[in-house]
Parts: C-alpha cells; structure tokens; sequence
C-alpha cells in the first residue's frame, strides 16, 4: 500500500530543495505543503511537532516523520530502489557513496553555506556582506575544491562514474555559488567546474527551481 | 584478512570508529598516525585521504574515510553481529536512527567541536582559550541540548528506546567536554545528563575514554584551565 509522502518546506530553503530534487530524481509523488518562514511558521506549532530543531524541511510518509534533509534524501532512496534514478550503490561502492556524502556534509556545506549567506542571502535581505566572513569562506572552500578537482579528474562523479546523492547533496548550495561572485571558485577548476555544469543541467534540478515561481 | 585502521586513540574521529568496531566486536589492527608529528598531511596518508585527517579504514582493496562513513560501513557490513546500532529490521526504527544521526552530525558536532577546539587544541600553539568563542558556542550548543531534554524525556536514547549510532557519535567529543567547566552544559540538563551517564558507562565506552588522554598530554598550565 502506497502512502502519501508530504514535503513541508519552502521552495527557497536549500534543505528543502536537497529532499525535493531527490523526490523528483526518484520520480516519487508527493505532496508540497509550504512553510510560511517569513511569518516564522516554521518555529511554530503544528510544524514544530514535526521538527523540534524548528528548520525547514520536514517529510511525513505515513505514520513516519523525518527531518534532516539528508536523513530523508537517504529515507527516499532507501525505499525506493526500483523507481527513477539509482541515487545509490550496493556492496563495496556503497560505502564510496558514503565517503562523499560526508565530505559534503563535513567539508563542502558548512564553508559553501557560509559564503552563501553573504554573498546571497545578505544582499536579498538588504544586510551588509562582511568581507572577513567571504574571504575566510572563500579560502575554506577553495581548500575542499582542490580534492574535488583531483578527484573528479578520476572518475565523472564523486563517487564513481554514476551520478548519485553524493553529487545531489551539493546541488542547492552549489546553484548559489553559481549565480554570485563565488563562481569564480568553480570557473577557475576545469574539472569542478564541468561536473557542475552537468549536475545542475539535469532535469530534476529544473524542476525543483521551477517551484520558485509558482 | 583483518581491518586496518590508521588514527590515534586520542582522536575524536578515530576514537568513533574504534568504538563502533568493538560494539560490534569486529576486529581490527590500530595503525599508529603521529598527529604531533603532521604525519596526517604526509604524502603516503595522503593518497589515502586526500583531505589529511584520520581516520582512513583499509578493508582489502577498499580504502574509506570520514569517521561517520566508516561507522556506518561496519555498522552495516557487521549487522548480523554484535551489538544492533542501526535498526535494520525495523524501517522506521532505522529512519529515526538517521535522522538522529544526521543532528549530532548537522546541529550538536559545529557547536561542541570548537568548545573543544579551544580547551585543548588552542592552548597547544600557546595561546589562551578564546572566551568568546567557547561561550558563543555554549550558547548554541545549550539550545541544541533543550532540544535534546525534551527529546530524552519521552525517549530513552534518542531514536528511541534503544541505544543506536546516533547515540555513539555523540561520545567522543563529550568525553573531552565533560573534563571541562564546560560540563555544566550537560549536567544542568537531567535527562541529558541521565543519557550521558548511562551511553559512557558501557563498557566499550569506557574503555575508549582511557584512549582519549588528549588534555593529559598538554603541559600543566594548561591543565589548570580545565577542571
């Protein structure tokens, strides 16, 4: 029996983009219930029962509520092996997958989520970028770039020739590097820079910004 | 043929695996890294990780690092023995058990790690702690915790309960904090304290701690900024 999945979030939080890009990916349906984060819902009842931590997104499936987007992302795939792209890998090459999540996790969005709220967000807010906090950020994740070019020299994807979560984990916060001056960190490393390129060309991603706009 | 694990006892990140290894009483041979040394930034640990940390896991022809990635290799590969870490059997048992992993990974570590950072780290290139940072960081680690007290009031561990990964990631970086005045953060917390007391004092725990002798390899002046 198929339950419902329901998505609460918001189209412009890039937790709720790293869920929604793998329901898309997995070509789940589900149900999107924005979270009204202007008017601060999100710290609130009833979205706090689902996520105590009060940040965007939460998944109900069923009986079952998860946040942490990439405890959900993990969650869909999981599930899902048959349906849509193969996000995942078995036996040894699993465990490859893992590796480079972390690191995403780890090393990529902490300095990418950082440069990200003053270069982008900052400036959306009518805040003032700090140029300490860029330069301080820009150097962190120029440091975490220089092993993603030589590893993506290696192999097409991070974990390997496929494309899998460990790649669909950046999607969001590398989108952001890509429309703000810290492009340049992405340009300047050809191999980065084609991976990239490709990940964020693929449809699933085009989806996810197309709630954007409506 | 055995696992090879490359770290040091004293590491945070090498202790994690070393305890996930014997909950599941996997064995394993422990490969000395020289920290003090920088041995870790060295080209041959390199071309294991290329982002020079320990610890690097060697399983045959399969090299893995990432602490939280080798944890959850072994608690996976290893299911069928030991002690239950992940919940496999259950799928919403083992969904929680991620997501609480993902917050000691995404909410607790980046308030906890520089408390720690600056109680036994800093002091090692002969500076004082940074007052600053430490309370900044206890600010946002206590509401974090809250969190956590509310959580360990209807749940014995934090997935539920059952003792879990999600529990294990925690040790490390609390038994360092504990041996601080930053401790307060934990025991003003009961049911925090009551988890603490209860995921420290099992045995594999508690054997990892004897490892963790970090502060005791400092000078004395920096023992006197701990407890």
């Amino acid at each position: 029996m198929m339950a419902t999945i329901k998505v609460h979030g918001s189209p412009f939080s890039t937790a709720t983009q790293r869920v929604l890009v793998s329901l898309y990916e997995k070509e789940l349906e589900f149900e999107f219930v924005n979270v009204n984060m202007g008017a601060g819902e999100h710290k609130k009842e009833p979205f706090i029962s689902l996520n105590p931590f009060g940040q965007v997104p939460a998944l109900e499936d069923g009986d079952l509520k998860l946040f942490e987007s990439r405890a959900i992302t993990q969650y869909i795939t999981h599930e899902n092996p048959d349906k849509g792209t193969q996000l995942l890998c078995t036996g040894k090459q699993m465990a490859i997958v893992s590796v480079w999540m972390e690191v995403e996790a780890q090393k990529f969005e902490p300095a990418a989520s950082k440069l990200n709220w003053e270069v982008f967000y900052k400036p959306f807010f009518g805040l003032t970028t700090d140029p300490a906090a860029v330069e301080e950020n820009e150097a962190k994740l120029a440091n975490v770039l220089d092993v993603y070019e030589s590893r993506l020299a290696q192999s097409k994807y991070l974990a390997g020739d496929s494309f899998t979560l460990a790649d669909l984990h950046h999607l969001p916060n590398l989108h952001l590097l890509l429309v703000t001056q810290s492009k340049k960190l992405i340009d300047s490393r050809p191999h980065v820079s084609a991976w990239a390129a490709d990940i964020t060309a693929r449809p699933a991603w085009a989806k996810v910004l197309a709630m954007q706009k409506s | 043929m055995a696992l090879k694990l490359h770290g040091s006892a004293m590491s945070t990140s090498t202790s994690l695996v070393i305890i996930c290894l014997h909950e599941k009483e996997v064995d394993f041979e422990l490969v000395p890294v020289d920290l003090f040394a920088g041995e870790q930034k060295q080209p041959h640990f390199l071309a294991k990780n290329p982002f020079g940390q320990v610890p690097v896991l060697e399983d045959g022809d399969l090299t893995l690092f990432e602490s939280r990635a080798i944890s959850a290799y072994i608690a996976e590969k290893f299911k069928e023995t030991g002690y239950d870490l992940l919940r496999h059997q259950n799928l919403q048992e083992a969904a929680l058990v991620k997501v609480w992993m993902e917050v000691e990974s995404q909410q607790f570590h980046p308030a906890i790690a520089p408390i720690v950072y600056q109680f036994y780290v800093v002091p090692l290139k002969g500076v004082s702690p940074d007052q600053a940072i430490i309370d900044d960081n206890l600010e946002k680690l206590g509401k974090v915790l809250d969190i956590y007290e509310a959580r360990l009031s209807s749940t014995k561990y934090l997935a539920g309960d059952f003792y879990s990964l999600a529990d294990l990631h925690h040790l490390p970086y609390t038994c360092y904090l504990m041996k601080t005045t930053a401790a307060s953060v934990i025991n003003e917390r009961p049911h925090v304290k009551a988890w603490w007391e209860d995921i420290s004092c099992r045995p594999v725990s508690k054997k990892a701690a004897e490892g963790m002798t970090f502060g005791e390899k400092c000078t004395l002046k920096i023992k006197a900024l701990l407890l």
